[in-house]
């Protein structure tokens, strides 16, 4: 019998045939089941290893892929760069040998070209810039859904979701008729008379950090509200019963209660923000310098497919460290309400 | 109902008996309004100094409105609540000289039991030296020095209880709130920190207000208690007072329990009056008089342990006091056994016995033909 309780299919096709499946079908499922059983791979095991068998198969493969080329020289040719393993035969001692070439230098370009290195720094602080915006707007608007009758709070979320609806493209694209040139905001900025009917925000810093917090906004606010929702007001009560006004009774129990969604939030903000290309590609103007437009240059510019993969590469690792601080946070909440 | 009162210091004045005496904390006519809802009506309260005052009602009795409105979480709709003197009608929670203990603890759950209590202290900017040795001096009070360091989600509900016991109390408050203190323990233990509640108060000397809705809780601590119904009060005064002489039906049934007999005054004279029953089976004498004219239709509450039970007739065999039934049900408590007489009027009847013999020497068992009788102190006339 199954020792986890699933339903023991197993047991039954290799017991007994069921009506209306050839027998050559079951005996070869019977074979199949057995052998996954044999390497575990049955009931629960099964379950968590479609997961990884997707990681696996569209993220660790392109990423090798990716790191392969990233090794290898720039040719002109299809695919634009060269294999770096190569099996060679050595005629004179009749040998084969199988030889490998990884090229250092394109990752020796992104340390020594000010470019990639200003590239990197640029999009570290606009994702920087953006998420602390993004937190700056979506903090109120968390805590105010939080706090909404339990009736509303649905509603309220669902209209900031409700953008997902439309393309993400079409949204960004809605931007520029809003920052152009005689575009809506200099229409209205400019009856009341604060600027002349040339004024643009379009192609600057100021439009990407617009569209990258306008974009990212609701993934600061989601966790914001999960972990803000569960905050018990009487906690508020008992500060302010303790001595606290109400704004220091947010500094010191709403503000450390909600760290961990802080902390979701802002890398849920961050990570995809450093590497953003359609946004300071749509919005930004020609200085705006984004280490995904970079990439993209590289890719399809340049058609510099080693370098191109370096970049890749490396922005990989920046992001890592916070990747991982994001699980070691999430790891340590779950754990806590596990334990409460 | 067998209730225990905590026997108190009888050195111990009895503020309210002193027309003299200021209280403390002064509630005056205070209405609280929820949009149609009035959960508080025009409720008017003195509580003096040191006193163990207890508001006691069912869910909806308006005793946590009325807390939380001395705490300062509620502005009442009508009214003024003054405490040591000083209108507190308007001042918000955080300046009031008032600390409360949650029903639900409401420990911070990011902070140490240690730190947990001396957030008030840090609150009042008080030195750090000063703050560890008063966090020590409390956190020993409550027994809980070897915790200090754990956190709230680490602790047992009894624990829990204490912290949030010490967190109010480090202030020093000279008003202590406390909404349903022991709700949310089990019954050993509720019994056990009730006594430590007592003795803690007495030791500080900080008046206590407790809301709960556990009358055996009011009884044990209290000097005095406020019997709630539907936003009123019903009843104030010590628990014997409460016990012995409700003031109304709902006061006799909803503290302990009680026998009910309608009837009709026949007899009023200054010492003693005589009510006939018809549900009783016997004439009722109580030995007091009551404002009531002859004729008038009254209940009278008679205590089940004020019943005594008897398989002979009663000496004093008067017809007064004395009637007949069949024991129906019988539970053993242990200390006591609780009857369940039907009297041959029909009423069910209601008796608790303590068990001076051993249960298996009881002469009464179920069928058994008895006579009940109690003494003219016993009954309560309630007016209808």
């Amino acid at each position: 019998m199954s020792r986890n309780g699933f339903l023991p299919l197993g047991d039954r096709m290799s017991g007994g045939n069921p009506p209306g499946v050839p027998a050559f079908l079951s005996t070869a499922a019977a074979a199949v089941v057995a052998l996954l059983r044999r390497v575990g791979l049955w009931g629960r095991g099964l379950v968590i290893a479609a997961p990884y068998l997707w990681l696996f198969l569209f993220f660790l493969v392109p990423f090798l892929i990716v790191f392969r080329i990233s090794f290898s020289d720039a040719v002109i040719a299809q695919p634009p760069y060269s294999d770096i393993v190569q099996l060679l035969e050595d005629t004179d001692l009749e040998q084969w040998k199988l030889q490998i070439t990884l090229n250092l230098s394109t990752y020796l370009r992104l340390l020594t070209d000010d470019l990639y290195i200003y590239a990197y720094l640029s999009s570290l602080k606009m994702a920087a810039v953006s998420t602390l915006l993004c937190l700056l707007l979506g903090y109120p608007m968390a805590y105010a859904i939080a706090r909404a009758k339990p009736s509303m709070r649905g509603p309220l979320m669902m209209l900031i979701i409700l953008p997902f609806w439309t393309s993400f493209l079409i949204r960004v694209y809605a931007w520029i008729g809003i920052l152009k040139a005689n575009g809506v905001l200099a229409n209205m900025l400019g009856a009341v008379g604060l600027v002349d009917s040339n004024w643009e925000l379009l192609y600057s810093d100021v439009a990407v950090y617009i569209g990258i917090t306008y974009s990212y906004l609701p993934f600061m606010i989601l966790p914001l509200y999960a972990t803000l929702e569960k905050l018990d007001p009487v906690l508020l009560e008992a500060a302010a019963d303790l001595g606290c006004k109400p704004w220091e009774a947010f500094l010191k129990v709403t503000l450390p209660l909600s760290l961990p969604g802080i902390v979701a939030g802002s890398l849920l903000v961050f990570i995809p923000a450093v590497g953003e290309f359609v946004i300071p590609e749509l919005l930004g103007g020609p200085d705006t310098l984004m280490i995904g437009r970079v990439l993209w240059n590289e890719f399809f510019s340049n058609r510099d497919w080693p370098v191109a993969s370096a970049v890749a590469i490396a922005l990989l690792l920046f992001l890592v460290v916070p990747i991982m601080v994001f699980q070691y946070v999430q790891a340590r909440q779950q754990d806590g309400e596990e334990r409460r | 109902m067998a209730t225990a009162q905590v026997i108190r210091n009888p050195a111990r004045l009895e503020p309210w008996q002193d027309p003299k005496a200021v209280p403390y904390v002064r509630i005056e006519k205070v209405t609280k309004r929820f949009g149609d809802f009035v959960a508080v009506d025009d409720v008017s309260l003195s509580i003096y100094r040191n006193e163990f005052f207890a508001l006691l009602g069912g869910s909806g009795s308006g005793k946590t409105t009325l807390l939380r409105m001395l705490a300062g979480f509620e502005r009442p709709s009508e009214g003024r609540i003054f405490i040591d003197g000083v209108d507190m009608t308007e001042v918000p929670p955080y300046e009031r000289p008032v600390n409360m203990m949650f029903q639900s603890y409401a420990l911070f759950p990011h902070m140490s039991v240690e730190q947990n209590v001396a957030f008030g202290l840090k609150q009042d900017r008080m030195p750090a030296a000063q703050i560890r040795d008063r966090v020590a001096e409390m956190l020993a009070l409550v027994q809980l020095d070897r915790f200090a360091k754990r956190r709230p989600h680490q602790l047992s509900g009894g624990q829990r209880q204490r912290v949030a016991l010490a967190r109010a109390l480090v202030k020093r408050p000279k008003l202590l709130l406390l909404d349903e203190p022991l709700g949310a323990l089990d019954k050993r233990l509720r019994e056990k920190t009730q006594f430590e509640l007592v003795n803690l108060q007495e030791k500080l000397g900080i008046t206590f207000i407790v809301v709960t809705h556990d009358q055996e809780e009011a009884m044990t601590m209290s000097s005095r208690i406020a019997v709630m119904n539907q936003g009123y009060i019903v009843q104030t005064g010590t628990p014997t007072e409460v016990y012995e002489y409700p003031g109304s039906r709902f006061v006799a049934e909803f503290i302990g329990d009680v026998n009910m007999f309608e009837g009709r005054v026949v007899e009023d004279e200054p010492d003693h009056v005589l009510i006939r029953s018809d549900e009783a089976g016997c004439d009722l004498y109580i030995n007091h008089g009551v404002p009531m004219p002859i004729g008038t239709q009254v209940s009278v509450a008679v205590r089940p342990e004020k019943v005594l039970l008897s398989k002979d007739p009663p000496p004093d065999g008067g017809g007064r006091n004395a009637t007949r039934g069949i024991v129906r049900e019988i539970a053993y408590l242990g200390d006591a056994s609780i009857y369940i007489i039907q009297l041959h009027t029909g009423k069910t009847v209601r008796v608790t016995a303590p068990n001076v013999t051993r249960r298996v020497d009881m002469p009464l068992t179920w069928d058994d033909e008895v006579h009940l009788s109690w003494r003219p102190f016993a009954g309560v006339v309630l007016a209808q």
